[in-house]
């Protein structure tokens, strides 16, 4: 919602765009099929086709709207996601406009018990959270859309009917310039929460809602405090409810406070008592100067996925897939790691360079995502809108602790969303080799970063299919050079790192490693081989290598390999 | 575990009877949950804590 007087794209800070309706090929008589429809051009949408892009493969794009998203929705960017926006070329942007941070605060009735300090390894390229609306966002990825020869985008295009395929997928599409057939190999629905495809199709979301409501408001002040998430509980500028603020690029900020129970939620979003409750809240945290409203809306958590992301040639990806709550900034990260996730299957599936049996892999490892979501996001939850008295008085006793005592402290920690491990995919068959590293990164999860002396990082070598890194003394040997070569013979993407310990490197593009640091990064020692997916999670990993095992996880991501 | 002494454990007693007292019927519940998280704080063992609990609530009437 909007102050009195505005219009619904009226916005202090950002000017909405108007794309027309394009006539089509299709409304001429065009009958070629398309390999990938992507229903929904929001954020995850754009992420999607970027990706195929990135890979040289077409897509039409379309969405109902002639605009962006309106209103405060995702604002904050976790580190994996910038890697994501990076690999579709698309984060120069976002690192300009964006708010980085790695901080935050909790409090309790107006005394601080909690400081968040999200980790920053020496070598990570990105901090580990970055704020900006979702607005630019989509803006920002609009641009690359617009700017890829690939990705034909249709505005005011609706989506009317689907017709599902062993084959294919024939969908309608209504639009001002006319009503069309139009057939695809694939379809990635990232139409929303609410997304017609699903209802479509006759699918439903399961899973649980939660009681507490907040109200979400964007307001405009000029307001000192750093870029950091801030968290009150039991504050006194809203008695009975937790307010968390977050800042936002243009002097916007996110005001969200729950609302008590049994408050009705059409007088609390009624304009003047919004303003009265966000003026009490200011007032509490030392804001006295003037301040705008920009935009409200009333939120409350759920848990909610469907049971499978993939029906046929059709993929969820998104809020299509999955709601989740807010807390812990986990909407958005994860589906534009859904984006990424069957982007690139998807790409070499096309390509004729993977058996479309790669796909099968979609929807175990990214509902694993959300099923790992749900249990971090569920605790969360239940710490900021306690559901019953029993959780409520625990939370309490723990706040009430936390002032004086250490132990409770932990309790109020966001949780911040986290890149989700496949350690149980079909794709990471050989898991158990992690009890033979003293530490370095687990298999399935995203591979660390390492800042080189040149200025570049270590994943900035990795391709865009395969990657192994080799850590290896001089040159590597004749069996390990051997496997370097076999892996080039079955993945045309395939790129070898070399990291070794000796400056007197006979590889040129080896990476020198003099004070061991990469290496202990990934716990390695000469001959440790890290193999990494196009997502650069580590697809598995060995002390020393073992050419048939090594070959057979690359076979499985590649989808040649039968699990 | 061994169990306290009964000369403490009547001292235990009547210290917490006055500590309700204390904290008051307002905020009795609240005392006792503080209690309760302390006391398995420094008690260290999850799988004693939970035994406790089950104690506590087994013939609530």
């Amino acid at each position: 919602m909007r102050p009195a007087g505005k219009g619904t794209l009226e916005s202090l800070y950002f000017d909405y765009p108007q794309f027309a309706a394009r006539r089509v090929p299709e409304l001429d008589g065009a009958t070629a099929r398309h390999p990938v429809l992507i229903v929904g051009a929001g954020p995850i949408g754009m992420t999607a086709a970027l990706v195929l892009a990135r890979y040289g493969i077409k897509s039409v794009l379309i969405d109902r709207k002639d605009t962006f998203n309106d209103g405060s929705r995702a604002i904050c960017i976790a580190r994996p996601s910038m890697h994501v926006l990076e690999r579709i070329g698309a984060v120069a942007p976002f690192v300009e406009k964006a708010l980085g941070w790695r901080f935050g605060r909790s409090y309790y009735r107006g005394e601080q018990i909690f400081r968040l300090e999200m980790p920053q390894p020496p070598g990570e390229k990105y901090l580990p959270m970055y704020n900006l609306q979702q607005q630019y966002i989509e803006k920002f990825l609009h641009d690359a859309v617009a700017a890829s020869d690939l990705i034909d985008m249709r505005w005011q295009s609706e989506l009317s009917d689907i017709e599902t395929r062993t084959d294919g997928v024939s969908v309608r599409i209504s639009s001002p310039a006319g009503d069309y057939r139009l057939d695809a190999d694939y379809v990635l629905a990232a139409d929303g929460a609410r997304s017609p495809v699903r209802s479509m199709l006759g699918l439903r979301l399961k899973g649980d809602n939660y009681e507490g409501r907040y109200v979400i408001a964007d307001i405009r002040m000029d307001h000192d405090f750093p870029t950091e998430r801030r968290a009150f509980f039991e504050p006194a500028g809203n008695p009975g409810g937790t307010v968390l603020i977050h800042k936002q690029p243009d002097d916007i900020w996110r005001v969200d406070y729950q609302l008590r129970e049994g408050e009705s939620e059409a007088d609390a979003l009624k304009e003047e008592n919004l303003r009265a409750r966000v003026g009490a809240i200011l007032a509490d945290v030392g804001h006295t100067k003037p301040w705008e409203l920009e935009w409200w809306s009333v939120y409350s958590a759920n848990t909610l996925c469907l049971d499978d992301y993939r029906h046929g040639r059709v993929f969820f990806i998104g809020d299509a897939a999955h709601i989740v709550p807010i807390f812990g900034v986990r909407g958005l990260n994860n589906g534009l790691a859904d984006a990424e996730n069957i982007g690139w299957k998807l790409a070499l599936v096309l390509h004729g360079e993977a058996d479309a049996r790669l796909l099968d892999s979609y929807s175990p490892e990214r509902r694993g995502a959300t099923l790992d979501v749900f249990a971090n996001a569920t605790k969360s939850t239940r710490f900021m809108t306690p559901p019953t008295r029993g959780w409520r008085l625990a939370r309490e006793a723990a706040l009430s602790l936390s002032l004086k005592h250490e132990f409770p402290r932990g309790l109020a920690n966001p949780r911040q969303m986290q890149p989700y491990t496949y350690s149980e995919s079909p794709l990471t068959p050989y898991a158990e080799h992690d009890a033979e590293f003293a530490g370095g990164a687990l298999c399935g999860s995203v591979a660390p970063n390492a800042r080189l002396n040149d200025g570049s990082y270590l994943l900035d070598r990795a391709g865009n299919g395969m990657t192994a890194i080799l850590f290896c003394e001089g040159q590597p040997t004749r069996e390990q050079a051997a496997l370097l070569a076999q892996l080039g013979r079955i993945d045309k993407r395939f790129v070898p790192v070399l990291v070794t310990s000796s400056s007197a490197a006979s590889e040129a593009k080896a990476v020198v490693d003099v004070d061991g640091e990469i290496a202990r990064l990934f716990a390695a020692a000469p001959g440790t081989l890290y193999l990494l997916r196009p997502d650069l999670h580590i697809a598995g990993r060995w002390k020393a290598i073992v050419a048939g095992e090594i070959l057979k996880t690359a076979g499985l991501c590649l989808g040649s390999e039968t699990p | 575990m061994s169990a306290m002494p009964f000369e403490d454990f009547e001292t235990a007693y009547e210290t917490l009877a006055t500590a309700i007292d204390q904290a008051g019927p307002a905020r009795e519940a609240l005392f006792l949950t503080r209690l309760a998280l302390v006391l398995g704080h420094e008690l260290g063992d999850i799988a004693s804590f939970r035994k406790a609990i089950e104690t506590a609530l087994d013939g609530l009437e």
